[in-house]
């Protein structure tokens, strides 16, 4: 693959930063960034590359922080082991989901998307015995400072790198933009469009699903009505990545980083913060208007925009 | 050898048969143009021989066997490719990167599917513009990279309709000369055409379709002869 240097610095430099002792809060906006931008690179897979846009990943978001959380509640394991855990929970679902809700082209399959997230917490929520339903389950954290969750979030998040960089430059990749591009063409060039969509959504639903375990590791409390969240996941990870640049490979980075500081920033506002989902929507709504593609994708357009107005000053 | 079948094939959509009990064959190693007026059942009978559509009544035989009813992309691996009248370009590909995703079909690596592309590119003439996205070609550049892209799949068997509508005189002699190479590669055409000037120069046998049936097949001599297809089709043309 031609440029591995990039990736290398930027690694090396997050690999650098708890070196210079940052405070607590500081380490804990970059954990989050990081592992939204875990979530918003698998969501990428499917909806920027492959061009089904899901309306649903808390669902394997959730799936993957209840697999870490119930193999405690129940089986008394280290909350660790939900990474491989939800791995074949997740697959096995989005497998199921695919068959079933990928024949199903454009606003069908979004409406089925935004179902199954809906249906998942509805049913963790009931599932009383099994989940302790809207009470949550809490964990123990294993360490009481950030660093080490910060280098485990960020090790997860350069695997998932390597791996969407991998599958974009592969067969798969060029099959999945193929399918977003024109799903007839595609078709009649002999791609099995369905078996390609399924495979985008499994790779795509368990790296989700290790964003979620990780957060039940990290945050040490899940419920339902969070990790299943249509708002505050679902339409976060979709924000990540649209303010970012859809189907490039820094956008979701860039944009985890933003969202995630804008959140904070807009939440800590006076009356207004707790507004800060409307916000969101607002925001949304004026990036598809002037950014369409995002901050990585419309770059050139952004670029010239800002040298014509800073010439003439 | 016959290497397409059309044995009794009907598609209606409702009242309307766009395909009545059409039979012919196509052999091996020629090129056969379809050609009929507007709304005669053309794309239509395309569409049922890739898959598109499930056809009412009747079957479409490759090489002896049915593939009637088969998934659009089963039938492509199966060896026929097509291409598409108004035009599908992937439009946020490049030029080279549509073709490489038809290459990988029967090249799962990317070298040897780059391998492929680069030599389609050469063929069909678009080795120039391979960095292009393929949304900023030109229309000719575009129906050719329709050509380039299901050569890319390696078939043996190719479907075009209606390559070179559009086509400026110069256009249309490249064409010309790039289904002439893909005859000489040993790939069978079925063609669909209006240009009578291509169709009388570049096919071996004609089929004549007129609402949804076949009314005429044979050689271009013969069809150029034929009273029933002057006045059903050419009389047109001539007319115009
Ligand atoms: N999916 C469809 N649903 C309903 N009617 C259809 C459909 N596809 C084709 N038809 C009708 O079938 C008839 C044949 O259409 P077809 O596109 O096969 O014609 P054609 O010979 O390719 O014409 P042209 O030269 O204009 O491309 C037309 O009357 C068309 O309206
Ligand atoms: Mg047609």
């Amino acid at each position: 693959m031609k440029n591995n240097l990039a990736p290398l610095i930027v690694l090396a430099v997050l690999a650098a930063l708890p070196l210079l002792g940052l405070n607590s809060y500081v380490m804990h906006i970059l954990i989050l960034s990081i592992m939204w931008t875990l979530a918003g690179m698998a969501w990428n897979l499917l909806g920027g590359y492959c061009g089904q846009v899901s309306f649903g990943h808390a669902a394997f978001f959730g799936m993957g922080a209840y697999s870490a959380g119930l193999i405690h509640l129940h089986l008394g394991a280290s909350p660790w082991w939900g990474f491989l855990a939800s791995l074949p929970v997740v697959a096995l679902v989005a497998l199921g989901m695919g068959s079933v809700v990928l024949r199903l082209r454009g606003p069908y399959f979004v409406l089925a998307t935004l179902a199954i997230g809906e249906v998942l917490r509805i049913t963790c929520e009931n599932l009383t015995d099994f989940t302790k339903g809207t009470l949550g389950i809490m964990i123990t954290r294993t360490w009481v400072e950030k660093t080490q969750y910060y280098y485990i979030i960020l090790g997860l998040a350069a695997l998932a790198f390597i791996v969407c960089r991998v599958i974009v430059h592969s067969r798969w990749g060029y099959y999945f933009v193929a399918i977003r591009e024109d799903q007839d063409a595609a078709e009649s060039l002999g791609i099995d469009t369905t078996r390609y969509k399924t495979i985008a959504l499994t790779v795509s639903a368990m790296l989700t699903g290790l964003a979620g375990a990780f957060y039940t590791n990290y945050m040490g409390y899940i419920d339902p009505g969070v990790v299943f969240s249509l708002g505050e996941i679902s339409i976060l990870i979709i924000m990540v990545v649209m303010v970012g640049g859809v189907a490039t490979e820094w956008g979701p980075a860039l944009g985890a980083g933003i969202m995630v500081i804008l959140a904070e920033y807009i939440r800590s506002l006076p009356l207004i913060g707790v507004a800060y989902q409307t916000m969101f929507g607002v925001l949304l709504i004026v990036i598809i208007i002037y950014l369409p593609n995002g901050l990585v994708g419309d770059w050139p357009v952004l670029k010239r925009k800002l040298l014509r107005r800073g010439a003439p000053a | 050898m016959s290497m397409l079948e059309i044995r009794k094939l009907s598609m209606f959509f409702g009242g309307l048969a766009a395909l009545h009990d059409v039979n012919f064959d196509v052999r091996q190693g020629e090129i056969l143009a379809l050609i009929g007026p507007n709304g005669a059942g053309k794309t239509t009978l395309f569409n049922c021989v890739n898959g598109f559509y499930n056809p009412s009544e009747g079957q479409v035989l490759f090489k002896g066997k049915p593939i009637t009813g088969l998934k659009p992309h089963k039938v492509c691996n199966l060896g026929i490719a097509r291409t598409f009248q108004v035009v599908k370009p992937l439009s946020r590909m490049s030029v080279f990167d549509n073709v490489l995703a038809s290459a990988f079909l029967r090249n799962p690596t990317r070298k040897g599917a780059e391998d492929v592309a680069d030599e389609v590119l050469h063929f069909t003439g678009l080795w120039d513009d391979r960095d292009q996205l393929s949304k900023g070609l030109p229309l000719g550049k575009r129906k050719r990279l329709e050509i380039a892209r299901a050569l890319a799949t390696q078939p043996e068997f190719l479907l075009l309709d209606e390559s070179f509508a559009g086509l400026n005189p110069a256009e249309l002699d490249v064409s010309i000369d790039i289904i002439r190479g893909i005859k000489q590669q040993g790939i069978t055409v079925m063609i669909i055409e209006h240009h009578m000037k291509v169709i009388m120069a570049i096919s071996d046998r004609i089929v004549v379709l007129n609402f949804g049936q076949k009314i005429a097949e044979g050689t271009p001599a013969e069809i150029s002869a034929n009273r029933q297809v002057v006045e059903a089709y050419l009389g047109e043309e001539h007319g115009a």
